[in-house]
């Protein structure tokens, strides 16, 4: 039954994607590439590609193009619904200790830790993209692939989003129709 | 209930609406949750937001489809978490979907991967922004240990790629450690770095 083996590689990725969307691509190559053969090699580096550049996690969007392709659209519902339910149960029962002892002392010391921690994992997150942006997939400092252009829209949208407070969402579609519009110029 | 239901309303309407936004990784739906539901409904404090994240970051799973669990539980209970469940996957769910029979056509297209590398920059530049804000906030409480294991965490992410459940493990056990040292009056030893 192929419903049933959909939702079993998707619980199965979904309950071990520990750390982020990176370590999950491993993960879904594994049970989609060499387990099961619902994707060749090429196909799995198009859906990669394809998911870094919709919106949604990885995980998800694997989920739903794997579970399109080979059962439609209730391929797509229940390879979601396998891949989001162990992450559901999961933080939900993180959620109720949370909210039971959050007034514990240790509780707080732990979490106390996790907030400056939380902010370094966002910054690592955002330096990684400010390097694709730039310099593309050579990695920082590469002066052949450096994008001047790139560079002025972050420094716009930064000052604009410091200085108005204008919507983040505003300013990255800005940043798509202007950038866009000049790349395709140029 | 007219009020309950107004509520569940707005967190789908909210996670749906950042959902369909978070491109280029999870973290980027963070900027996005702290200025609509921090800054603008006032639903959270900021350090609450950076409690739910850090454990969002601690489960396995998506940090955005966490995150937003563990805020639809904070803000409306059991059916709030559901709602927003239903709010946060139904945009990537929509849209790989109608993707997947033209992906090709749509990996290839010159207009679309002009307009992606624009939003890259400004991307890069919303997490900036959040971080500066959230970062200066840390550096504000002038407190030597929270400053360190920022900078701990960063270089063992960004440097070493060292795996974010060891991260996150080493920095709840540093800061329940310190709490749990207080009480006495002159340790011998401090809490290393």
């Amino acid at each position: 039954m192929i419903l049933l083996q959909l939702f079993w590689s998707f619980f199965q990725i979904g309950l071990f994607s520990i750390g982020g969307g990176m370590a999950a691509i491993p993960l879904i190559q594994h049970q989609v590439v060499d387990l099961r053969h619902w994707l060749t090699l090429t196909e799995f580096t198009d859906l990669i590609t394809i998911a870094e550049m919709t919106p949604g996690p990885i995980g998800i969007n694997s989920a739903t193009f794997v579970g399109i392709r080979i059962a439609g659209i209730a391929g797509a519902l229940t390879a979601t619904f396998g891949f989001i339910l162990p992450p559901c149960v999961i933080v939900s029962f993180l959620a109720w200790v949370y909210f039971k002892y959050k007034g514990l002392k240790v509780m707080q010391g732990v979490l106390s830790g996790l907030r400056p921690a939380v902010v370094a994992l966002i910054a690592s997150a955002g330096l990684s993209i400010f390097s694709l942006a730039i310099w593309g997939e050579a990695g920082f400092f590469s002066a052949q692939s450096f994008n001047f252009i790139s560079l002025i829209l972050f420094c716009l949208a930064v000052f604009i989003l410091r200085k108005w407070k204008l919507n983040p969402i505003f300013v990255i579609l800005g940043c798509g129709v202007a950038g866009g519009a000049i790349f395709l110029l140029i | 209930m007219g009020t309950k239901k107004n509520i569940y309303k707005k967190l789908f309407s909210s996670t749906f609406y950042l959902s369909a936004f978070t491109f280029g990784g999870g973290y980027v739906i963070i900027p996005l949750m702290k200025k609509k539901f921090v800054d603008d409904l006032h639903w959270l404090e900021e350090d609450e937001m950076l409690n739910l994240v850090a454990i969002a970051q601690s489960s396995p799973g998506p940090v955005a489809v966490n995150a937003s669990i563990l805020l639809g539980y904070r803000v409306a209970g059991l059916v709030g978490a559901i709602v927003t469940i239903f709010g946060t996957i139904l945009p990537p769910l929509l849209i790989i979907s109608a993707i997947s029979f033209f992906y090709t056509a749509f990996r290839d297209n010159i207009v679309v991967n002009a307009v992606f590398k624009g939003m890259r920059a400004g991307i890069a530049a919303v997490i900036a922004d959040v971080v500066m804000n959230l970062g200066g906030n840390v550096c504000k409480e002038k407190d030597i240990v929270s400053i360190l294991v920022m900078l701990g965490a960063f270089s063992a992410t960004f440097f070493f790629k060292i795996n974010v459940m060891y991260i996150i493990l080493v920095c709840g056990f540093i800061g329940a450690l310190r709490v749990l040292m207080q009480p006495k009056t002159g340790p011998k030893e401090g809490v290393e770095e």
